[in-house]
């Protein structure tokens, strides 16, 4: 297993593109931790965002988990140019003519996206650990420590995500086209949709539907924080609205969105074997 | 004698084309062997298949006798299909290095296999600088780290120039002089027929002849003779029994045997009878000879 590791890191490592994303990534991770950093200082409206209470135990794992999640796309660019290079350099096949199997093709590929999404949580883990330690109005160990399973939802989204981006990479065998195809995708099978649903039956309706969708399942693994804040919720009571919903991860959200990434790495498997190279 | 790759009733059709058509042969070890074809006979389908880059249709193939699994197998052997493919943004060590660590084997080699194809010099460099017979040459550096069991070559000095081919040509020489069993495919034929000792011939997927190549076909081989009176010399060669046809063509006679005769005892013969040669070659059909004839025999 380690091999087959080794084997993808030297082919990343070895790609400046790659090597730059890859790091921008984590630097825009801890950028995030520039927000706290925000004061608005507007004569009569002065406010510090950290003051808001988004770095308060544990809403902080919920809102650090949901905004990282965006930066997901910067990695679903080597995702899909790892496998897509593969291709079009045509050294897929010389990594099977040199005894690579099929089977630890695939491998090697899927612990490259394994070893992504665990660094990425373990990183997001660090960067809300300190940020709440500085800034959380909350500081009991057991505070601390609660609602984590936001830390494991974000983890089986990316896993889902980056399965999603390499399967797609398999398919089109272009990063171009396979980028261009997963918009497309987002857009066609999932927004579109979404929106007819929503306008002709209900938003409920449409959510229940999407998400069993690949996006619409990642995307409903962690609920949006905004509407959990006090500010937000204060608000909207002020206009008589009342927000309150369940913001709790959901098991079988993750489940769905395991089982996406079995079907992805599978077909991804399936793929391989099929085609003649 | 060990088997190294044992190929049965292969086939393997692309929608309506039959690429290979139930082809049968065996590699044995320490042998130089070459596939013959033209382009487009399956000789690249062919190796397609037993490096496990080709699905098969039906038939069957085995390495080392079926004792190992397939992709196993292949890192005992040492390959290069068509192009040479590597990572243009790596250097030609980090790209051995990445085979070695898909091969199982030590790093140790890098340098020793590098200064065989003699790019020594140039190591450090991104793959993508390199010049086709760099390239190429790089690829036969790579499909030896292993210290392969066989190594298999897909028509290795297509398109190099004349230099390139024969830096390629002087390194296979030198692996096979090694004992290194080598699998050459090309559709050049005195190139096979400098290296190789057995061959595989392929047309339209299907196999004309695998064997020796001296075997090729059943030929005592030929005589070129000249004399200052040709027409006596014809004369007398129409009378012995020992040729089969003989052609005139710019004062030249070509005198095909039917029989063993040696150029001693004919021109001894000759000269008996008062005919004096000017001109007396003993030959062989060249490879190339023989494959015309092969095939022309076939498509009757």
């Amino acid at each position: 297993m380690l091999r087959l590791l080794q084997i993808e890191f030297i082919k990343l490592w070895n790609n400046r593109a790659s090597k730059v994303l890859i790091l921008s990534y984590f630097i825009l991770m801890v950028l995030i931790a520039g927000i706290s950093m925000i004061k608005v200082d507007f004569g009569p409206l002065k406010f510090h965002i950290a003051d808001v209470g988004i770095f308060n135990f544990p809403y902080i794992w919920h809102f650090n988990t949901f905004m990282a999640a965006f930066l997901k796309l910067f990695l679903a660019i080597v995702i899909v140019s790892m496998i897509a290079n593969e291709y079009s350099n045509k050294t897929i096949k010389q990594n099977l003519i040199d005894g690579l199997s099929k089977k630890e093709l695939i491998l090697s590929k899927f612990l490259t996206i394994g070893v992504f999404s665990l660094a990425s949580t373990v990183f997001i883990f660090l960067i809300s650990l300190i940020l709440g330690l500085i800034y959380s109005d909350f500081n009991e160990v057991s505070i601390i420590f609660s609602d984590l399973e936001y830390l494991l939802a974000y983890f089986v989204k990316l896993i889902g995500f980056f399965s999603f981006c390499f399967f797609v990479g398999v398919l089109v065998k272009r990063s171009a086209f396979a980028l261009g195809f997963l918009f497309i995708w987002f857009i066609g099978a999932e927004i579109i949709p979404y929106t007819y649903l929503a306008s002709k039956y209900s938003k409920e309706v449409a959510d229940s539907v999407s998400r069993f969708f690949p996006f619409g399942s990642m995307w409903s693994t962690i609920t949006e924080p905004f509407s959990r804040l006090n500010v937000i919720k204060s608000a909207a009571q002020q206009v008589g609205e009342d927000i309150s919903r369940d913001y709790s991860v959901q098991p079988l959200q993750l489940l769905i969105v395991l089982c996406w990434t079995t079907i992805f790495i599978y077909l991804s498997y399936v793929l391989l074997k099929k085609r003649d190279l | 004698m060990e088997k190294i790759l044992t190929v049965k009733n292969l086939t393997k059709k692309f929608g309506y084309l039959t690429a290979v058509k139930n082809l049968s042969f065996t590699i044995e070890k320490g042998n130089v062997y070459g596939i013959l074809g033209p382009n487009g006979s399956g000789k690249s389908t062919t190796l397609g298949i037993v490096l496990n880059v080709v699905n098969k249709t039906s038939g069957d193939f085995s390495w080392f006798d079926g004792s190992i699994n397939t992709h196993q197998a292949l890192k005992k052997v040492g390959a290069i299909i068509e192009r040479p493919n590597f990572y243009p943004y790596m250097t030609a060590v980090q790209n051995l290095k990445l085979v070695c660590k898909i091969k199982e084997v030590s790093e140790d080699k890098i340098e020793e296999k590098l200064a065989l194809v003699g790019l020594l010099d140039r190591k450090n460099s991104k793959f993508k600088t390199y010049s086709l017979g760099m390239k190429q040459r790089l690829a036969i550096a790579s499909a030896l780290l292993n210290d392969p069991e066989i190594l298999i070559l897909d028509e290795p000095t297509n398109g190099l120039d004349p230099q390139g081919i024969h830096q390629i040509r002087e390194i296979i020489k030198i692996i096979a002089a090694q004992g290194t069993t080598i699998l050459l495919a090309s559709h050049l034929l005195d190139e096979v027929e400098k290296v190789c000792s057995h061959v595989v011939i392929l047309r339209k997927g299907e196999k004309l002849y695998s064997g020796r190549v001296d075997e090729m076909i059943a030929s005592y081989g030929f005589f070129e003779l000249k004399a200052e009176d040709n027409e006596a010399l014809l004369s007398f060669l129409k009378l012995n029994p020992n040729f089969s046809s003989l052609e005139e063509e710019n004062g030249i006679i070509t005198a095909n045997l039917k029989t063993e005769l040696s150029a001693t005892e004919l021109n001894k013969e000759l000269f008996n009878s008062g005919i004096i040669l000017s001109h007396l070659v003993k030959r062989k059909e060249s490879l190339e000879e023989q494959f015309l004839e092969l095939t022309k025999n076939e498509s009757n």
